[in-house]
């Protein structure tokens, strides 16, 4: 697995992670009607909290790779390749849809003057089921081939 | 397997008629990883034109003498 195979890994479990960790405390406030949630420092926590856990479990992940190589240090480059580039454009074009819709349900929302909680939440979704999905169509371009 | 290309190659061959030469020292040759020279050679991954041509060069050979592609030439 390469350097760049094993980031998108990371991307993948960390959006993913952090945004249901994201909706588990929201949920567990109990409040009725959930618009009224206290919503936006979890929010912006868990924004901060993916970036700090990106990069601990990058780090996590490369020390692994060095012990399963028996502490031998890696031949490939620590930087994205040919591939790499062509793989991370496609994971791009396949997916940036998912950010626009979640961009144009927000606007939708706001034009019926929804509650701010739903349109921060709906574009906070458009950002992580961006992010989930594109770094599958990447994985899956990694295992399969482009 | 998946092949998602119809291009074929000898880069396997290549490699072990030149001093059997390891995917990881073809891929330090082309500034790639090795995961890269694996997919080249497994039909998963086409190369860039310019990258072809690296990959021929450093076997000293033509372009032909790498990557065929069905129909080619007929």
């Amino acid at each position: 697995m390469s350097y760049e195979e094993r980031g998108t890994w990371v991307y993948l479990v960390v959006s993913a992670g952090v945004y249901a960790a994201y909706v588990a405390v929201v949920l567990a406030g109990g409040v009725h009607p959930l618009a009224e949630s206290d919503y936006q420092v979890p929010l912006l926590v868990s924004i901060g909290a993916a970036m700090v856990a990106a990069i601990v479990l990058r780090i996590v992940m490369e020390i692994a790779a060095g012990v399963v190589r028996g502490g031998q240090a890696g031949t490939d480059p620590l930087r994205a390749d040919a591939r790499d580039r062509e793989i991370d454009r496609l994971g791009t074009l396949r997916t940036w849809w998912v950010v626009a819709a979640g961009a144009l349900a927000a606007l939708v929302m706001a034009l019926a003057e929804w509650p701010p909680f739903w349109i921060a939440n709906v574009i906070y979704l458009g950002f992580v089921l961006q992010a989930v999905s594109s770094s599958i169509v990447k994985l899956a371009a990694y295992r399969r081939g482009l | 397997m998946v092949k998602p290309t119809r291009v074929t190659n000898h880069i396997r061959a290549l490699r072990f008629e030149h001093g059997e030469m390891t995917q990881a020292q073809l891929a330090d040759a082309l500034g790639v990883t090795r995961q890269t020279v694996i997919a080249i050679e497994q039909g998963r991954y086409s190369p860039s034109l310019e990258m072809a041509f690296q990959i021929a060069a450093v076997f000293g050979v033509t372009l032909d003498a790498v990557f065929q592609y069905p129909g080619a030439g007929s």
